[in-house]
């Protein structure tokens, strides 16, 4: 059942909905227990339409095997997604920098503070990201250290690559997960992919790992495919950074996904202009590279690359 | 006045991106301003420009108080602005968001560590800033609430003094991080942000001068200004529009308005309609102002200082 959980009227003739597409177990198996799947609240991030809809499908294709509730959110932001625009058309604002809202605040806190509520009393939710449009990544969890406690044994079974817990930061006090983990909905931020496209496999990786937590959650009842192992990442120096040393055109050498070892060149910077010798971009250590970039333009400082290099899994592939 | 480039990145295709700095006096490290950070903040470059004009003929009048030195910064981000865009050019990131910066990180954190390393160790710092929504503002100092120096702030000789509370966001800000590394922080809103509005700038500057002359950093004779009202942004009043369409307004930031006075009208955009007024609910002056063509449902259209408010101190 397609629902309207916030509605507001544009000054010529429109009105800017956010829908949710609710799919219910009977009345008689409802555990009632829910999930919600989220995604949009960057309108350029779109490996999450492709989560929403194959998560809706499978359980369409078994409706029996559904004990609870499932909450679908594909568009957050539909404005932005409309656009191709990570943040609020028009106001020039990043969406998962306003919440909680307020619901006697402008548009943009209103609809904040009516989808939060709207997901108040789930059980879990999931919110998709697709990196950026800068760079490629492989499945993973991001989590505030504040609520690893709760969460990371939830990320475990999400089939993802990586769980990355990382230090907390007032400035994101102020994103949708935060938000719903402080009023008591376990949230997971989930980053894959690239943005303004869709990657197939990673999307029904994670899918795997939504039907394995609906049935630990009680939602699902039906069979589901043994989750991966993640490498956890729990120390701030167990993740380097590959910024640009100069401006340029980035051109990768590796994949992400791939082991490399320290010294290894992971890409180069050409000048098309200047014709300089290429900058040989080396691994600053050991480890997975699980970021790469993908928009070849680099200005000095840029981000073209992430590794983990001291993850105890990591470490035993080396 | 010495100029310097205080930071700067090489670029494929496009010239260096120098930020400026211009200094005047020498000494002690007294007073920093720095003028635009986002692309479209025309009025606060040019109010820096005036700015720089005038110190300069003060120091051509021996006008510069001795071992006092002040740095001018007109313009964080010449890149966006040549381009008209508001955020940094690749990736949309807002300079004003990545204090205190990032000598290793990104390039925009790399900007904001690389200005804010000649910047960080002034008494006094000023920021002509734009606000996050559009609309004009009387002009006014800003500084965030419980700082304990709210006197010097009303020795600029503005209209008002607001005193704001910290979200979030706000960690991130110069401002915040000025206060963070004990420089006394102030913002100056001027009524603008893309348009040039010459009077309100040159207001800004005078009011610079009259803060400069008060600390003894120069010697002049200027406008005194107002005897500054001190006010919460908490207690400011704001008025939303009802309706989404046309907004016709009907006053001017700083125009003090009456009880039941008419402030604004929303019009239906297809045959022109009145959908709703918005009235004055006291007797207040227009501290901001909604001022673009259409608006939304829910927009903060006014914020008032009411007449009959508290003064603060």
């Amino acid at each position: 059942m397609i629902e309207t959980i916030a509605q507001v009227q544009m000054p010529v003739d429109e009105k800017l909905s956010i829908r949710r597409q609710r799919l219910r177990a009977d009345a008689k198996k409802d555990s009632g227990n829910r999930i919600c799947i989220v995604t949009g609240i960057h309108g350029d991030e779109l490996e999450g339409q492709y989560v929403c809809y194959e998560t809706g499908r499978r359980i369409l294709e078994n409706p029996h095997y559904l004990t609870g509730t499932v909450d679908i959110y594909p568009a957050l932001n539909p404005f932005g997604i409309d656009s191709v625009t990570r943040g609020i058309p028009a106001f020039d604002l990043d969406m998962n920098r306003i919440f909680p809202g307020r619901k006697d605040g402008d548009m943009n806190e209103y609809l904040a503070a009516e989808i939060l509520h709207d997901m108040e009393g789930a059980g879990l939710c999931l919110d998709i990201h697709a990196s950026n449009i800068y760079l490629t990544e492989i499945p993973q969890i991001r989590i505030n250290e504040l609520f690893k406690e709760t969460l990371l044994p939830y990320a475990k079974l999400s089939n993802v690559d990586f769980i990355w817990v990382h230090g907390a930061s007032t400035v994101l006090e102020s994103t949708f997960a935060h938000s719903l983990n402080s009023r008591g909905v376990p949230t997971l931020v989930v980053e894959m992919g690239v943005g303004m496209r869709i990657t197939k496999e990673y999307g029904d990786q994670l899918v795997d790992g939504i039907f394995s937590l609906m049935k630990e959650q009680g939602i699902w009842s039906g069979p589901v495919d043994r989750v991966r192992t993640p490498v956890v990442s729990e120390r701030a120096d167990d993740v380097c950074f590959l910024n640009a040393p100069v401006s340029g055109v980035f051109l990768k050498q590796k994949s992400h996904n791939s082991m490399v070892k320290k010294g290894e060149c992971i890409g180069v910077i050409i000048n098309p202009l200047t014709l300089e010798p290429a900058c040989e971009i080396r691994a600053p250590e050991s480890g997975l590279l699980f970021t790469i970039r993908e928009y070849p333009i680099v200005d000095e400082g840029s981000l073209m690359g992430r590794i983990i290099c001291n993850a105890p899994v990591v470490s035993s592939f080396l | 006045m010495k100029e310097q480039t205080v930071f700067e990145i090489k670029a494929l295709y496009r010239d260096d991106f120098r930020v400026k700095g211009y200094t005047f006096g020498s000494g002690e490290k007294s007073l920093c301003i720095v003028g635009s950070l986002r692309g479209n903040e025309n009025q606060q470059l040019y109010a820096c420009s005036l700015l720089v004009q005038k110190l300069k003929k003060l120091e051509e009048e021996g006008r510069i108080a001795g071992g006092k030195e002040i740095l001018v910064i007109p313009c964080a981000n010449p890149y966006s602005m040549n381009i008209k865009k508001r955020f940094w050019s690749i990736d949309n990131t807002d300079i004003n968001r990545m204090f205190p910066g990032y000598s290793e990180g990104e390039t925009t954190q790399r900007i904001a560590d690389g200005i804010f390393k000649n910047i960080k160790d002034y008494e006094y710092g000023i920021q002509f800033a734009s606000f996050y929504m559009p609309g004009a503002f009387v002009p006014h100092v800003r500084i965030m609430k419980f700082m304990d120096y709210v006197e010097q702030a009303k020795e600029f000789g503005l209209p008002y003094v607001i005193l704001h509370d910290v979200r979030p966001f706000d960690t991130t800000t110069l401002n915040y991080n000025w206060q963070v590394w004990e420089t006394k922080a102030f913002s100056i809103y001027t009524t603008s942000t893309e348009t040039i509005d010459k009077k309100s700038a040159g207001q800004a500057v005078e009011a610079v001068l009259n803060f400069m002359e008060k600390e003894k950093m120069i010697r002049y004779c200027g406008d005194e200004g107002y005897h500054s009202r001190v006010v919460d942004s908490s207690r400011m009043l704001t008025l939303r529009t009802k309706d989404a369409g046309f907004f016709e307004c009907h006053v001017q930031p700083g125009e003090r308005v009456e009880k039941g006075q008419l402030l604004a009208r929303v019009l239906q955009p297809y045959d022109g309609a009145c959908l709703s007024e918005l009235l004055a609910p006291e007797d207040a002056v227009v501290a901001f102002l909604h001022n673009e063509a259409m608006t939304y449902a829910d927009t903060a259209a006014f914020k008032l200082i009411m007449e009959r408010a508290d003064e603060i101190r």
